[in-house]
């Protein structure tokens, strides 16, 4: 359990350093998430539509396309050189190159989201009050479950010849239900809700969690078995 | 098929004790409709190296997945000191050279072995990567980007990287393919070393001249099957000479 | 022609067969619904859409889960006809989804006045759409065969688990936004003759998928069988 655990820490060590090394997919979510932003400021009326309004749906709409763009990184580095092979040829459990990419995933969308959440604030004039808590616990578990999915695609995706475009639209569909519910609590937290009201919906995100972490790490390893 | 008599020399029978480091048999592997390896035989011994031959497309790298474990045989076994080489505890005494270096262009050879030994649960991931190196006469350059090196220099971290975990079993695709003479003799004399040392090698290869004299077994795979198999006999001209006049008839 | 091919063809036929029968069968439940069942009091004529609606709801969900399963069960038997089979259904239950998002519209603007309703019926059989096309997408972008068949299988799999989730948030979303809306589309207190030609129409629709995967599944075959002929030696 303790080796496990060792092998992921040093896979996702191992993906931080060339990420920060070659500092591709980082930037490029991290301006994609400012710039979109942007755009849903000006692509309202602001005489008819509150920015407080639209808010949530804006916040968790760029949070998930923002992710998308890092999850490709993952796999399609391991393809220089055939890396992969070399994974695959260690005594490396497919189990924990599952954990250790998932978790370097984990890391870079929680890197952006980090970014993102101070520049909506800023852009969007909203009035945290002690919601912050709430919101980054309604985050994590937003996010821990689509990663999982994410990081399943994008070894399928990079497979085929247009990886960028092939992951959204498998991806997508598995999206909606976290952001529903990440959006519905998101809403309640700004407008001053307790996160005890929540319960209902962050229950479900963590059974989503649950659910799909456990599927895509028992899937995952079918990938390589060729 | 080439109108040539294959040869086909008495498989070794391994008489010692122990299980051999690598047994294949009737190994087949087809994609879809296409059959690319057609039923191989092969053993490896202890301290023994066998050459492998052949035109492109003949099989050999499929051959050469098969054995590391990578991919499944759709017919036959391989065993790796009798188990699968699928499972990871065998993996461990496996290393294995293909046409790819397995490096990470952004990180640089150093980190990359000592990735690559932490992988393996090896001890001071860092001094165990700059000796693999070294062996290799990689130093200059072992802490640059793979990606700023010259071919010759990524071949050599990539042959260090095979060697890190002291694989008892060695699957070597052109180890000595844009290598300078120099650095070929030093290879050599590294394989020379680990079959004094006891690891079984396979080594494919498109040119024999240089090692030659440190095979055991020569054979030839042509459309996926052995169309030779023999103990080295003689000298490598004649042997180039008779493969020649075998797959041009 | 190789014993395979026949084989194949001989598959192929059957579910022609079956699929011509299932084809009456929807006739009949055409006449059915017209002329036999009653009209009902609050949606007038148009709720007869339901009978094609509905059942076509219903073989589309069959469609995608047995190609979850059959995914399932080629990662561990790795059968290649278990593929061939989930690419079968896929397409089919693509086509019955597509039944789905069509009679729904058409429901739905003489019924409440919109097109589209987001009803858990009509919003579900949306997501498996688009799995559905994201699944045989995927399997358009992979030349390898038993790639192919691998990642397809893992794509089936997780839309399977997908499916409780969409359905209890749509379900979650909606009862915390009451639409002013006031009849669900299928009342489970459905008088007798209503439901009876519900329930024929659902047989008659299982029975039009399991035909026509069987149809397609032969030509499945049948290309594989063709492919694997062209390998001499």
């Amino acid at each position: 359990m303790a080796e496990l655990a060792r092998l992921i820490a040093v896979l996702a060590a191992k993906d931080l350093r060339v990420e920060v090394r070659s500092r591709t997919a980082l930037v490029s979510a991290t301006v994609f998430a400012a710039l979109v932003l942007v755009v849903f400021n000006f692509a309202r009326d602001p005489a008819s539509v509150a920015p407080e309004t639209l808010a949530p749906s804006v916040l968790w709409v760029t949070f998930t396309f923002a992710a998308m763009l890092t999850f490709n990184r993952g796999f399609a580095l391991e393809r220089e050189n055939a890396a992969l092979d070399g994974l695959l040829l260690s005594p490396l459990p497919r189990g924990a190159l599952f954990f250790g990419k998932y978790l370097a995933n984990l890391g870079f969308v929680a890197t952006v989201q980090a970014v993102t959440l101070p520049l909506f604030v800023l852009f969007f004039n909203v009035g945290l009050g002690g919601a912050l808590p709430g919101l980054v616990l309604v985050t994590a578990l937003a996010t821990a479950g689509f990663v999982a999915v994410g990081t399943v695609f994008s070894a399928i995706v990079v497979r085929t010849r247009f990886a960028d475009l092939m992951l959204p639209v498998l991806l997508l569909p598995f999206l909606v239900p976290p952001i529903i519910g990440a959006v519905q609590v998101t809403t309640r937290l700004l407008a001053g809700r307790p996160l005890s009201e929540q319960v209902t919906w962050l229950r479900f995100l963590g059974v989503y969690d649950i659910a799909f972490i456990t599927l895509c790490a028992l899937v995952f390893p079918a990938l390589f078995d060729e | 098929m080439p109108a040539s008599t294959p040869t086909a020399g008495p498989h070794p029978v391994e008489s010692g004790p122990g299980v051999p480091p690598l047994l294949a048999r009737g190994v087949e592997r087809r994609f879809g409709a296409l059959r690319v390896l057609r039923g191989v035989d092969l053993t490896l011994a202890p301290g023994r190296l066998q050459l492998v031959l052949g035109p492109n497309g003949a099989g050999k790298t499929t051959l050469l997945r098969v054995l590391a474990g990578l991919t499944r045989a759709t017919a036959g076994e391989v065993l790796v000191f009798g188990e699968s080489p699928r499972g990871p505890a065998v993996r461990r005494r496996l290393g294995v050279l293909s046409h790819q270096s397995h490096l990470y262009d952004d990180l640089t050879p150093v980190e990359n072995l000592a990735f690559a030994a932490k992988l393996y649960g090896l001890s001071e991931p860092d001094a165990r990567s700059r000796d693999a190196l070294r062996t290799v006469g990689l130093e200059q350059g072992a802490d640059t980007p793979v990606r700023r090196l010259s071919r010759g220099t990524v071949q050599r971290a990539a042959i260090a990287r095979a060697l890190l975990h002291r694989p008892e079993v060695l699957l070597l695709d052109e180890p000595l393919t844009g290598l300078d003479p120099l650095s070929v003799g030093r290879i050599v004399g590294l394989l020379s070393a680990q079959l004094a040392a006891g690891t079984a090698v396979l080594l494919v290869t498109h040119s024999i001249a240089e090692v030659w004299s440190l095979a055991d077994r020569v054979s030839v795979l042509g459309n996926g099957r052995w169309v030779i198999d023999e103990p080295r006999q003689g000298a490598w001209e004649d042997f180039t000479a008779r493969l020649r006049a075998s797959l041009d008839g | 022609m190789t014993a395979a091919v026949l084989h194949a063809h001989r598959i192929a036929r059957r579910g022609l067969l079956l699929t011509g029968l299932a084809l009456a069968g929807v006739l009949g439940v055409y006449w059915l619904a017209l002329a036999l069942t009653p009209i009902e009091r609050w949606q007038g004529a148009a709720q007869k859409i339901l009978y094609l609606h509905a059942p076509a709801a219903w073989a589309g969900m069959l469609a995608f889960s047995l190609v979850g399963l059959a995914g399932g069960l080629y990662l561990w038997l790795r059968d290649r006809r278990l593929d061939v089979f989930a690419e079968a259904s896929a397409e089919v239950g693509l086509m019955f989804g597509a039944i789905v998002l069509t009679t729904g519209p058409l429901w739905g603007k003489p019924v409440w006045g919109a097109y589209w309703t987001w009803d858990a019926r009509l919003t579900l059989t949306l997501f498996l759409v688009f799995l559905f096309v994201g699944y045989l997408g995927l399997r358009g972008a992979l030349s390898d065969p038993e790639e192919r068949a691998r990642f397809s299988a893992v794509v089936g799999i997780l839309g399977l688990l997908l499916v409780p989730f969409v359905h209890l948030s749509v379900y979650l979303f909606r009862t915390q936004h009451p639409k002013p809306v006031l009849l669900k589309p299928s009342a489970p207190s459905m008088p007798g003759d209503m439901l009876r030609t519900l329930l024929i129409s659902v047989g008659v629709f299982t029975l039009l998928y399991v035909g026509m995967v069987t149809a397609r599944y032969g030509i499945g075959l049948m290309r594989e069988a063709a492919r694997g002929a062209a390998d001499a030696d």
